[in-house]
């Protein structure tokens, strides 16, 4: 059971995990994690580009490789596009598995992944004007532990 | 041949996308980016280091060496920044 939404509208971590929750008797753990806007270094707004229908493919091949990795229960990711402001929430990534070890690793893969694959592109937007947001060396670093 | 364009990529060549037939002589990655890089200075510019830029055919992750034909689908755009 797996879900994967972008979406220009907030979510609610509550209900996702609540929905997580909801995959069986055999749930014994729920790994969550949520990204929010950092608004530091005078960022006023951040505007998430995204390739419609590749986000969504890439999502779900990475979900089949986890779900081929651990014994995963339940997937949940959404990730905003469009506009968004210091505090909004961006992406959220939740697993349900029987252990917590499973649930744990399965959450930070997805993450890895979808930080180095999905394609979505960030525009930071501060009082001096608007730049495209390098990609980092450190989550090229952090996709490689997983191969 | 359907060519999408993301992020900077996109506000150099000055559009989101477009229906290109290119001759007969492009068959890859590499060859469409030469013929591109003929068609304007936005062009020239968004091509000008591909060290910078990545390609995806029909929404699957791809090399510069990679073929392309009339049908296909290709996206241009900087290393993702997601997440």
């Amino acid at each position: 059971m797996s879900e994967i939404r972008v979406q220009q509208a907030d979510f609610d971590p509550g209900e996702e995990i609540a929905k997580l929750g909801d995959a069986g008797g055999s749930t014994g753990a729920i790994a969550t994690f949520t990204g929010l806007v950092r608004g530091d270094g005078g960022l006023t707004a951040m505007t998430l580009d995204h390739y419609s229908g590749m986000c969504e493919s890439e999502i779900a091949a990475h979900i089949i490789e986890a779900k081929r990795r651990w014994p995963l229960l339940a997937v949940r990711i959404v990730h905003r596009v469009g506009r968004l402001t210091p505090g909004e929430r961006i992406v959220f990534v939740g697993v349900a598995s029987s252990h917590r070890q499973a649930a744990f690793e399965a959450c930070e893969f997805l993450m890895d992944y979808l930080k180095t694959r999905a394609p979505f592109w960030k525009l930071e937007e501060r009082a001096s004007g608007s730049n495209w947001v390098e990609a980092r060396s450190e989550d090229d670093a952090s996709v490689k532990r997983w191969q | 041949m359907k060519l999408l364009y993301f992020a900077w990529v996109r506000q150099k060549i000055g559009m989101p996308e477009e229906e290109l037939a290119p001759p007969e002589s492009v068959n890859t990655v590499s060859e469409l980016v030469d013929f591109l890089r003929q068609r304007g200075p936005g062009y020239e510019a968004a091509f000008r280091d591909l060290k910078a830029l990545r390609v995806a055919v029909n929404q699957h992750h791809s090399g510069f060496d990679a073929a392309v034909g009339p049908h296909d689908e290709v996206a241009f755009f900087p290393p993702v920044t997601g997440g």
